[in-house]
């Protein structure tokens, strides 16, 4: 839920601290537990990936070759590819996909529409081990060739991802576009935009924030699933979650705290790129202004 | 009937035959013919749900009437987008866009027309300057005030060029000094531009300071479309003549009328003679008959109000000799809010024949210190006005 966090963040932006923790002693001790519960886990896989011992328990001194050896392990390179192109692709589809939904479901009322959105949010409750399974079944029932040449053999792992990614994005979207003013759409009509303009100038830079947050969900989401790729994914194509399951199973070493390492890494890169592309509006003006342009 | 309407109103800069637009079951037009003239600043002025606002929007075209014609300078507009028309808005809400800054929402409207980067700038400037906001181009809707946004609004509208400009509201939002401030500021600068305003308003006040033309719309109907001083002296009916300020009525009987004027009968009063001019309404004195019940009126500034005793001499200083003070009431002062420059009163007064009391509206000038300070409830008053003052509406 980290886009969902980063859109309230904005709106917060002034309004101060909601609950002032003041003196509250419990809320201060109640936010050091969270923090060490879910936190120090992390924080001890990532220094034990530094640490110079293949058993994975006390700590020898620093090294960094768990990560050499990482990059240059080509089935663990490989996975990560694969990972990264699947994220990119489902990502794209996903934000297309989302947002047209959303669209849809906001402008047009049609016969049906209930039961269209009910069907539509449906991935958001169904278990992961649900989705996996009916995908596997689903792709195996149709014939879905398994062996294709790369990258086209991501293909049913990229249609699963987009299948459980693209209704977070339409609900994060749709969420924005309740906040749509009808008049500002008038507004640009009155001034003489046609329905594409309006599209273009108006509504999507007010959804910009929602995109972008549509968009790392759908990415995290891709990245780091498990369940489902396993399901849906054939003998040959691997990804870095599924490869480092099956290191896991081999035996706990530091390359695997390495490797899980560089997903976090991922991950974090790109919620910070989403944070600076929703930077206020300022910020973007100046940098287009020092690049020598006027208005857009 | 194109060519008829043309030729109708060779003048008008709008014209709306038979305009009607249901929202279900509500009729929130109903039948509506209008000209707007060349350059004449022209209000909509009706109770909130009326119609006004729909009306404007299907001028505007963000509405389509169900049935009727638009024509915007003689050509026939019903179906033309809201894009395609020579008309520009300013919203209620602003609808300024908030990712814009304050010269990229002005400039909007004529980057849109595909003008050339130097003369669209141009053109930001001038009505900025116009609407007094230079120095805060680069500023967002939502680092603005109320009043600022609303002067946006108004540039971003100006810079089109519009022949007409319609305005839904455009003050409502602002507190009451600045909608002083800026009533003044509108009618300064659509005299200045000699440009065509049509404004939406449920403010009398507002729609009587500014206007050239108003019409009182109810129920999606014009009710009386006239001057401002038209429709405060001569309603048409009670809905125009008590919307618009302040009024007493007295429901009377008609006794007589010829050509010179009307005899009627005041129940608890008695009897009153008043000119043919004070018969307002469409309906003329040959179309009435004896005992027709009719309404009198009389609005509060009109009536003068003495201490009990010394109205002696009440007449002639106040009509000048001319009239004389045909009803004279007497009364006690129930209520009594002071504006400073005016005091509004209301006066029970006795109806010297039934013995009845009336609640009776005053508006007293506090023109001289001790005649504020002479005053009190519970005073005893007379209330006096020359028959000729009232108006009489048939409905
Ligand atoms: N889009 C709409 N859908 C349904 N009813 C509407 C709509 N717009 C206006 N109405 C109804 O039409 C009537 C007139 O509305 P409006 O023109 O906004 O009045 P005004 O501006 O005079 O307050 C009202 O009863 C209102 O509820
Ligand atoms: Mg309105």
């Amino acid at each position: 839920m980290k886009g969902v966090l980063l859109m309230k963040r904005r709106r917060d932006k002034g309004g101060g601290p909601v609950l002032a923790p003041g003196r509250a002693v419990w809320l201060k001790g109640l936010v050091a537990l969270t923090i060490l519960v879910l936190h120090a886990p992390i924080v001890v896989m990532m220094v034990f990936s530094f640490n110079n011992s293949r058993r994975n328990v006390v700590w020898r001194g620093f090294t960094t070759k768990y990560y050499e050896q990482a990059f240059n392990d080509p089935a663990l390179l490989e996975a990560l590819i694969n990972s990264l192109t699947i994220a990119v692709i489902s990502t794209f589809l996903s934000l297309i996909i989302g947002a047209l939904a959303a669209l849809m479901l906001w402008r047009f009322r049609f016969p049906g529409k209930g039961a269209f959105e009910g069907a539509m949010a449906l991935p958001l409750v169904v278990p992961d081990i649900c989705m996996g399974v009916a995908m596997m079944v689903f792709f195996a029932s149709i014939g879905w060739p398994s062996h294709l040449p790369w990258p086209l053999s991501l293909s049913n792992i990229i249609a699963a991802h987009v299948a459980f990614s693209f209704p977070f994005v339409a609900v994060v979207v749709r969420a924005r576009l309740a906040h749509f003013n009808r008049e500002w759409e008038e507004a640009a009509r009155d001034l003489g935009a046609s329905e594409w303009r309006i599209l273009m100038d108006i509504l999507l830079p007010f959804l910009k924030p929602a995109l972008i947050a549509g968009a790392l969900l759908a990415f995290t989401l891709s990245l780091d699933d498990f369940v489902v790729t396993f399901f849906t994914s054939g003998p040959e194509t691997v990804t870095l979650p599924v490869k480092i399951y099956s290191m896991v199973r081999f035996s706990v070493t530091p390359k695997v705290n390495a490797a899980s390492t560089i997903l976090i890494l991922l991950t974090v890169v790109a919620t910070l790129i989403a944070t600076r592309l929703q930077r206020p509006e300022e910020t973007a003006r100046a940098e287009m202004a020092a690049q020598g342009g006027g208005q857009g | 009937m194109h060519a008829s309407a043309r030729e109708d109103a060779p003048r008008a800069v709008v014209s709306l035959r038979g305009i009607r637009r249901r929202f279900g079951r509500v009729t929130a037009v109903d039948g509506i013919d209008l000209d707007i003239r060349e350059g004449e600043f022209f209000a909509l002025l009706g109770p909130s749900g009326c119609g006004k606002t729909t009306l404007l929007r299907i001028i505007a075209g963000l509405e389509r009437p169900d049935a009727g014609r638009i024509f915007i300078d003689g050509a026939d507009m019903t179906t033309t987008a809201p894009n395609h028309r020579p008309v520009n808005m300013v919203f209620q809400s602003y609808a300024l866009f908030p990712h814009m800054t304050v010269a990229e929402n002005v400039a909007y409207g004529l980057r849109l027309e595909g003008l050339a980067r130097a003369v669209i700038a141009e053109r930001v400037r001038e009505a900025l300057a116009l609407v007094r906001l230079e120095g805060l181009e680069d500023r967002r809707p939502d680092a603005l005030s109320g009043g600022q946004r609303q002067r946006v609004a108004l540039a971003r509208a100006l810079v089109k060029r519009p022949r007409v400009l319609l305005l839904d509201e455009p003050l409502s939002a602002l507190d009451a000094r600045l909608r002083e401030e800026m009533r003044l500021e509108l009618s300064a600068l659509q005299m200045r531009l000699g440009l065509t305003f049509v404004l939406v308003t449920h403010d009398q006040d507002e729609a009587l300071s500014m206007a050239d033309r108003i019409a009182v719309m109810r129920n999606g109907r014009i009710e009386q479309l006239d001057e401002p001083e038209g429709l405060y002296e001569r309603p048409r009916n009670r809905f125009v003549a008590e919307f618009i300020g302040k009024i007493n009525f007295f429901d009377s009987i008609l006794e007589e009328v010829d050509e010179e004027g009307l005899r009627v009968v005041l129940p608890g009063v008695g009897p009153l003679s008043l000119p043919v001019r004070c018969l307002v309404t469409e309906r003329k004195a040959a179309d009435l008959a004896l005992g027709d019940a009719l309404t009198l009126a009389i609005r509060p500034e009109k009536i003068r109000i003495s201490r009990a005793g010394d109205h002696a001499d009440a007449d002639s200083d106040l009509f000048g000799g001319q009239d004389k003070a045909d009803v004279r009431l007497t009364g006690r002062i129930a209520e009594w809010a002071y504006y400073g420059g005016i005091s509004h009163m209301i006066v029970e007064a006795t109806l010297p024949q039934s013995g009845e009391v009336r609640r009776i509206s005053v508006v007293f000038q506090n023109a001289a210190k001790e005649t504020v300070e002479a005053f009190d409830i519970g005073d005893a008053v007379v209330l006096s006005w020359p028959a000729s003052a009232m108006i009489v509406l048939t409905s």
